[in-house]
């Protein structure tokens, strides 16, 4: 059967299956729309967790990444796995204990402010549009690479699927369907993984194969790939070019950040006891782990590949792959020297993305009219290509690459759902139930959560029509303003009886001030001083959420130690929750 | 012995404290430590055709994380129990 088909098969059955899991499964209850009744098992939330969290920019870009910057690339592996040890011991038992529906209500309930509660509001608006609106991008190019459709075409086909089972079904929907989507997508990215690392290294585990001597030499992968760096003049790929503090403060970033994400705290909130809050965070860390540990190999064999077969090559010999990838777009080369040789070298080898005129060059190759830069690199390469192109760098059947369409997918799709859902329960739950209108009725509630939601996915969709220029670089956010907000906020609130209104407030104000002043400075008012030179103590503006939170916490402290302490009852819902037993059901009211 | 609830409670926070710190070192020790501050140290060690430090930036912290929840897991179970804490 053609490729074609069998994508539009592939898909369109993992779509069938996503929709009657919804359908299975809708929502009736604002708990069950809310957090699914707290009835979630730990294995199926921590599926179900990483799925969420693991969106088109880990399944797709995070290897290419990795290819083109090693050891540098690390942050992005320690950082987005390491905040789930945090989420495990500072955060989810207490917060699943306390037993209520969404960040906001912990913050508002805990700090007994209104105004703590709207802050907290706003937070997790802005944060899950940011990071949404990446998504349905993301779902759009999916779709235009292998379905052949405009990208506004698929933007609009992967929406009318998440509203139907995001709205439809609530949490309970968006849970079950990502069991679904995580074991698409594992499925999807091990089957290439362990094909290339057998015919790189002989060895079908990636994680092993990563650190095993190339067939036919005695030489290990790293070794090689060091060796054919440095030869076209690369740093070594085990070594970084950031700084040591750089790196340090960006991966604390993403850490702190990934616990203080609204859309995977929320998670914790499904689960049916302490006990398997603790547990879920077990089980999303370990499902996680999977797909985190066999990328950065992924990477390296991608490289190896890369690296031998491409430079220095005549372009009528290079392998059939490049024509293919060519002609997608996700590879050009812009002959400088008129060798017919490919060249390639650090630095980009034109300006900007690749500007196809429409001809072909003497070679047969598709003319850039880019302007050049003076490097001498002739290649440009799309960093998601070591992830796309895997399955025919390695010669793999048709299949294989229906099935990374639809991983690709399952990953977009699952992301955007969560945080779609997150948006709606703040929506509907913290700013109408208790702020605007106390006394609606829950069939109300649910009604305005689904009304929130379906207006949420509009707004998504486009920005996936037309993204924002800022996209690529309001990630960052994302994670900064997570991490000086609220972590902090939440950390305090169980491991402090004295922290009070006041100083929850001040942090929160200085740390998302100075988050937000710094990386704005340095992404849209100066963007041509973001670097190192101009940066406070070498820390670029995606680490600097890791100062705001120091600061967060100073300022918290500092305000708490001369304002007055918490009312009594806030102090006995503090050892409340710092302990399991009765933790009952989800709390009505 | 029985103990009285608060002074369960305040034992059972402080044992509590104890090994998250315990657990949250460890954590700080294989990431930012081995796979960040001490890398280029480290590196110069071989580990299974690995630079020992770049292994622990691209592998082995992402392994020790998962095995710290589950060793908290475990403990905090037999913790609730020892308090008489644990959910019924």
């Amino acid at each position: 059967m053609e490729t074609q088909t069998l994508i539009y098969l592939v898909v369109g059955a993992t779509f069938a299956l996503y929709i009657g899991i919804a359908i299975w499964s809708r929502a009736g209850s604002t708990s069950e729309y809310y957090v699914a009744s707290k009835g979630v098992h730990p294995i199926a939330n921590g599926m179900a967790t990483g799925a969420d969290w693991m969106s088109a920019a880990s399944f797709i870009s995070m290897a290419g990444i990795i290819s083109f910057t090693g050891y540098d690339g690390s942050v992005y592996l320690m950082g987005w796995t390491g905040g789930y040890v945090l989420l495990a011991m500072c955060l989810a038992p207490y917060l699943r204990k306390f037993g209520k529906f969404t960040v906001p209500e912990f913050v508002g309930e805990r700090y007994y402010s209104q105004t703590a509660r709207v802050v907290a509001v706003i937070c997790v608006i802005f944060i899950s549009f940011t990071y949404v609106a990446g998504q349905m991008r993301g779902v759009g190019i999916v779709f235009s690479r292998y379905l052949e459709v405009d990208i506004n075409v698929g933007v609009i086909i992967g929406m009318a699927i998440v509203f139907f089972y995001a709205v439809l079904g609530g949490m309970k929907g968006i849970t079950y369907t990502q069991v679904a989507q995580y074991c698409v997508m594992m499925f999807a990215y091990m089957v290439p993984a362990i094909y290339i690392s057998l015919l790189i290294t002989g060895n079908p585990i990636p994680q092993l194969g990563f650190g095993s001597t190339v067939s036919g030499t005695d030489m290990s992968v790293l070794e090689r790939l060091n060796g054919l760096g440095t030869e076209l003049g690369f740093n070594e790929y085990t070594d970084g070019t950031k700084s040591t503090i750089d790196v340090f403060f960006i991966t604390m970033a993403l850490m702190v950040g990934t616990a203080g994400l609204p859309h995977v705290i929320v998670r914790f909130f499904t689960t049916p006891t302490v006990r398997d809050a603790r547990k879920s965070a077990g089980y999303a860390l370990l499902f996680i782990a999977i797909l985190y540990t066999t990328a950065p190999a992924v990477a390296a064999f991608a490289r190896t590949n890369l690296l031998t077969s491409v430079p220095n090559t005549a372009y009528t010999e290079l392998p059939e792959w490049f024509e293919t990838w060519e002609t997608a777009g996700l590879v050009a080369w812009q002959d400088k020297n008129d060798d017919g040789v490919v060249q390639y070298g650090p630095g980009a080898p034109f300006v900007g993305a690749p500007n196809f005129a429409g001809e072909t060059g003497e070679y047969g190759q598709r003319i850039v009219t880019n302007e050049p830069t003076p490097a001498e690199t002739e290649l440009y390469v799309d960093r998601d290509i070591m992830v796309l192109a895997n399955p025919e760098i390695a010669g793999l059947p048709g299949w294989v690459v229906a099935l990374i369409a639809a991983g690709g997918l399952a990953a977009a799709l699952s992301t955007a759902a969560g945080l779609l859902l997150v948006i709606s329960t703040s929506v509907s739950h913290d700013l109408l139930k208790s702020n605007m209108m106390p006394n609606i009725s829950e069939k109300k509630e649910l009604l305005a959560a689904r009304i929130a939601a379906g207006v949420a996915i509009l707004i998504a969709g486009i920005f996936g029509i037309y993204p924002p220029a800022f996209v690529a670089q309001v990630v960052a956010f994302a994670f900064g303003l997570a991490a000086a907000s609220f972590f902090p906020v939440i950390v305090m609130g169980i491991f402090s009886k004295k922290m009070n209104k006041e100083g929850a407030i001040a942090g929160m104000i200085v740390g998302l001030t100075f988050t937000f002043s710094y990386i704005v400075f340095f992404k849209f008012i100066s963007p041509e001083m973001d670097n190192a030179a101009y940066w406070w103590f070498g820390i670029s503006p995606e680490g600097i959420g890791t100062l705001g939170m120091i600061f967060n916490f100073i300022a918290a402290v500092a305000v708490a130690s001369f304002t007055k302490a918490p009312p009594e009852h806030i102090q006995h819902l503090i050892e409340d929750i710092r302990v399991p037993r009765g933790a009952g059901a989800a709390v009505a009211h | 012995m029985s103990l009285s609830k608060e002074d369960a409670a305040r034992g059972y926070w402080k044992e509590n404290l104890r090994f998250m710190l315990i657990l949250l070192v460890i954590w700080f020790a294989v990431s930012f430590g081995a796979g960040i501050l001490f890398v280029d140290e480290l590196d110069t060690i071989r580990f299974f055709g690995f630079p020992l430090g770049f292994w622990f930036a691209q592998q082995g912290s992402i392994y020790t994380f998962v095995a710290l929840i589950w060793v908290y897991v475990w403990k905090m179970n037999r913790l609730d129990r020892k308090y008489d804490v644990h959910e019924e």
